[in-house]
């Protein structure tokens, strides 16, 4: 007789790494159709673009590195980064722009960092802050809402114009940026820095169609959708409250201090809360464990950070949203963050701050 | 706001971080009767079944022995007898598979059962009329070790002078499966309960707390009718969750307190024993019936018949499945204690220890086999289910960094090993493992750091000593060198005698030491030869000179004499120049002789000191052979300084 020598413990939890992440996939889903039905079909291209260069991206470098490649594939990990960069991008966004940014987040700033558990930046945000510098124009080509875009397009006519830059009946990308009137419309975010900027009072801006509803046209809706898919995932306890929790509070109380102290020139926090990619961001991209605080007081820290500077830039930078930038700078702090915020011990004093 | 003793007492209960809920899986056994398991062919008893040293052997092979008979004696505090468990014969004192994860053999007593079942005479005590010395004699000679696990000698914790605020009976059982506990308070609460009446006695603590999962009502509720004469007696019901009966978890969730890292329970007034031991005790003291046997869980899906059974110390396991209706499976795991904590099994002829709560049979089924270790995510989990509030992965980085400095940091060493890090892990790491082969390598260093420091002490010790022993003998060379000078210097044959006279004195003065009995004879040999020598060319200065008078006696005899006890010598008058040089010349030559035993002396003394200290050997052989034995020392050197620098910039 024979028996298996085994260290303890013998019993695990079922619950493995490649579930989480397929969670997280899944809890993005209602967004996902929300934005489709939204913004356009054109997400839905880039998002078959972008997961299938994530899987080839993940598959040649496991090749490269001489480690089996299906494992891998199957733990979800490259595919959650080409989803979350998927539904950062503009939806009609060139083809090539999004093949650039996975296969960069995939290579660039997850494996050659040692692949999955070693990055020090979250891959999608940086691909994101890399094709942001390197092409401006095609980053922000966000469409309007459907509701205020002068031709629907079916899904063929976002393949189009994802593949050609125009839709199949011909029109251009920027004429489809235009409203009824003929003006080139941005996002609200983009729009309102803009005028502020230009001596426009907020209420003039508001004035604008983009800004229909409490956060413009649309992003309510989008925002709406993911907060409802990040609370099932705290429900579902894949991520923890915490970051998401820090993110939102450190967002609302700066911009509702701001919004008092100004609020003429400064949008309120409920538009700060549901338009852009602040829930995306708050409860999908911020909470990504591997390039995220790891201890409880810092997920605190980490989350108020992330808050504090998607406002700062956001009022003060030169890009439509400050949620990558902002993810990447408090990535950064995270070591620093760490190792001030180790809990306590059983048994051991308290000693030094926040230790 | 009330005192914490005052909250306690209101029944207020606290909480640890962290904790797991893996799924307890006790239903199987803990309501069924305690099963009596046959007498075994042989019975394993190992001599150490418990933290400390085994006691002295009192038995032989072949001598037959009685239940309940001592079969070592414990000699000294940390040593606990064990007792052969029934009536028998003595087969073999030998070596044994060992119920410890390493499965090393281990120094056993095999004993063959006569199925007679014969006591030896058993003195029960009266605990209201023994005092507490006869009580703590009672408690170690019936080899009571810590039944939860560690094996703790018990007489050490109840024989604590230190105040005892409180005296937690663990009742908790927290680890899966498990359901030994909960069968004997379920049966024995009675008998429980006289073990702490022993034990407060002892102790005299201010209240009893009996900290049990609220997942065993029954039990609860035996020990509540059992204690409800007892006023300072409280029954605790803990919500279930692991490790809730690790003793500092234990302590905090009863008390609200914290044992400081390094330091033992009784320093915060708190002493913990196992509710098993409590039974061992009364049993002990009230039946004097000795730790023979223990209840063991014996459960998993591969037995078909999962029980709790009463089985003899030293049973071997196989009984045990046998008697449960096991079935073996391909490729499975048999399990000392329980999922969380035990350990696997090689071979099913390891005995059941006085320590041993659960032989665990899962199917595979039940308990898969572990996948493939991946990446850590960072995800934390294991932060979060950390009782002593680690971080474990910081922990599993540093450890596969081998960083000693920063483990330490983190504090490696108060994981308790519970494995709920590793159970909550999704990338099935096995954390548990990494941190212990971590801490054995440090525990190494430690060791070899020690080392390093006794050689090098040593090595410096030896230096200094060859040093000085250079030194001394610079010195007398350069004195026998000077006193030989001036005698050439002093050559005119008046004052030759003198001159040697003055050479001797010397020589004498220099020569501390008194000679050994050998070279006093060789000394005296040489005298009388050079007296026959002395009396020759007398004899022929005689022929030559008929009027001298004999003198060479004279002076022969008071170099013999000085030779001899090295007193003062007479003053010599030369009676001619010739007989004159004669003395000098002979004194000369006593003088070379003497010079040269004192250096056989030196180099004799020199050896005897190489003989007892062996690394001094290394002096005497050849240049190439000392090379690599220096080089390790310097190493060695090397190591040890590197290893405090460390420290020096850890502290």
């Amino acid at each position: 007789m024979s028996f298996r020598i085994a260290s303890s413990p013998h019993n695990r939890i079922s619950r493995s790494t490649a579930e989480i992440m397929l969670l997280v996939v899944v809890a993005c889903i209602p967004g996902i159709i929300v934005q489709a039905l939204l913004f356009g079909y054109g997400v839905l291209i880039q998002l078959v673009l972008a997961i299938s260069t994530a899987w080839l991206a993940e598959a040649l470098v496991m090749r490269l590195r001489a480690k089996p490649v299906l494992p891998r594939l199957k733990d979800h990990s490259a595919m959650l980064t080409g989803v979350l960069l998927a539904i950062a991008i503009p939806p009609y966004a060139p083809w090539w722009l999004i093949v650039v940014g996975t296969f960069f987040a995939i290579v660039m700033v997850k494996q050659l960092y040692g692949g999955l558990g070693n990055n020090l930046f979250n891959p999608a945000m940086a691909a994101y802050v890399m094709l942001l510098i390197s092409f401006p124009l095609q980053m922000t080509q966000w469409l309007p809402s459907v509701s205020l875009q002068p031709e629907s397009l079916s899904l063929l006519d976002a393949v189009c114009a994802v593949f050609t830059q125009y839709s199949c009946s011909g029109f251009s990308i920027s004429q489809l940026q235009s409203g009824i009137d003929g003006v080139s419309m941005a996002t609200p975010l983009d729009t309102l820095r803009t005028d502020l900027a230009a001596g426009l009072t907020l209420t003039e801006s508001m004035q604008q169609p983009v800004f229909y509803g409490i956060a413009g046209a649309g992003w309510l809706w989008v925002n709406l959708a993911y907060l409802a898919g990040g609370l099932m995932l705290i429900k579902l306890r894949v991520i923890g409250w915490r970051i998401p929790a820090a993110v939102l509070g450190s967002l609302f109380m700066i911009s509702l201090l701001s919004w008092l102290a100004a609020a003429d020139s400064n949008p309120s926090p409920m538009f700060q809360l549901f338009s852009g990619a602040t829930m995306l961001a708050a409860f999908f991209i911020a909470t990504d464990p591997v390039s995220a605080s790891t201890t409880n007081y810092g997920r605190l820290v980490y989350g108020a950070l992330i808050g504090l500077m998607i406002f700062i830039i956001r009022k003060y930078g030169g890009y439509p949203d400050g949620v990558a930038f902002a993810i990447l700078l408090a990535n950064m702090t995270v070591p620093l963050i760490d190792y001030y915020t180790r809990p306590r011990t059983y048994g051991h004093k308290a000693k030094g701050a926040g230790k | 706001m009330p005192s914490l003793f005052q909250q306690i007492q209101a029944g207020k209960l606290w909480d640890f971080h962290g904790g797991v809920h893996p799924p307890t899986r006790k239903a199987q056994t803990a309501q069924k009767p305690i099963g009596m398991l046959p007498l075994p062919d042989r019975l394993y008893i190992p001599l150490r079944q418990h933290i400390g040293v085994a006691g002295h052997i009192l038995v032989s092979s072949g001598q037959h022995v009685l239940k309940g008979q001592p079969l070592t004696s414990a000699d000294n505090s940390m040593a606990v007898p064990v007792h052969a468990p029934t009536s028998g014969t003595i087969l073999a004192i030998g070596e044994h598979t060992s119920a410890h994860p390493s499965a090393l053999p281990e120094a056993t007593i095999t004993l063959v059962p006569d199925g007679l079942d014969e006591w030896r005479t058993r003195y029960p005590l009266n605990l209201a009329t023994s005092d507490k010395l006869s009580l703590l004699e009672r408690i170690q000679e019936s080899g009571i070790a810590g039944m939860g696990g560690a094996g703790f000698p018990a007489h050490l914790k109840a024989g604590l002078t230190q105040p005892v605020d409180y005296l937690i009976i663990n009742a908790v059982e927290c680890e899966p499966y498990i359901s030994a506990d909960d069968a004997l308070i379920q049966e024995g609460a009675i008998t429980i309960v006289k073990g702490i009446d022993i034990l407060c006695k002892l102790l005299n603590p201010k209240a009893v707390l009996i900290g049990i999962e609220d997942d065993k009502p029954i039990a609860s509720a035996a020990l509540k009718a059992a204690c409800s004469q007892r006023e300072h007696y409280y029954v605790r019901d803990l919500p279930t969750k692991y490790p809730s009966g690790g003793e500092k978890q234990l302590i905090q969730l009863l008390t609200n307190k914290e044992v400081p890292a390094g330091r033992r329970p009784i320093d915060i007034g708190i002493v913990m024993l196992n509710v098993g031991t409590a039974f061992a005790i009364a049993q002990a003291v009230l039946d004097d019936h000795p730790l023979l046997s223990r209840i063991v869980t014996v459960t998993g899906e591969t037995l078909s018949q999962p029980q709790n059974v009463s089985a003899l110390i030293g049973t071997p396991v196989s009984d045990l499945l046998t008697f449960c209706g096991y079935q073996q499976q391909t490729d499975n795991k048999i399990i000392m204690g329980g999922p969380m904590m035990g350990f696997t099994l090689p071979d099913l002829s390891v005995p059941i220890t006085k320590t041993t709560n659960c032989i665990l049979a899962p199917s595979l089924h039940e308990l898969p086999q572990s996948g493939k270790e991946t990446d850590c995510i960072r995800c934390s989990a294991c932060a979060d289910a950390c009782p002593a509030s680690l971080l474990p992965q910081q922990l599993l980085w540093y450890s596969k960094a081998k960083d000693p400095a920063k483990l330490d940091e983190y504090n490696l060493f108060d994981c308790i090993e519970c494995g709920a890090c590793a159970y909550v892990c999704p990338s099935e790491i096995p954390l548990v493992q990494y941190y212990r082969v971590a801490k054995a390598e440090i525990r190494e260093q430690q060791r070899e750091a020690v080392k390093a420091e006794q050689a090098k002490a040593r090595f410096e010790a030896r230096n200094a000593r060859l040093e000085r022993e250079k030194q001394e003998r610079m010195a007398r060379n350069k004195q026998l060198a000077q006193a030989r000078e001036q005698a050439q210097q002093s050559g005119s044959s008046s004052n030759a005698v003198a001159a040697a006279l003055a050479r001797i004195k010397a020589k004498q003065a220099e020569q501390t030491v008194a000679p050994a009995d050998r070279e006093q004879l060789l000394a005296e040999r040489e005298a009388k030869k050079q007296q026959a020598r002395e009396y020759q060319a007398a004899k022929a200065a005689d022929k030559q000179q008929a009027d001298a008078v004999p003198e060479p006696p004279q002076a022969d005899a008071a170099a013999s004499s000085e030779a001899t006890t090295g007193n003062e010598p007479s003053a010599v008058e030369p009676a001619s120049a010739k007989s004159a040089a004669v003395a000098a010349a002979i004194a000369r030559a006593k003088a070379k002789k003497a010079a040269q035993a004192e250096a056989d002396k030196q180099e004799k003394m020199v050896e005897a000191e190489q003989t007892k200290q062996p690394e001094a050997i290394e002096q005497t052989t050849p240049q190439a052979a000392t090379d690599p034995r220096k080089a390790a020392i310097a190493a060695a050197i090397a190591r040890a300084k590197a290893k405090k620098q460390a420290d020096s910039e850890k502290s």
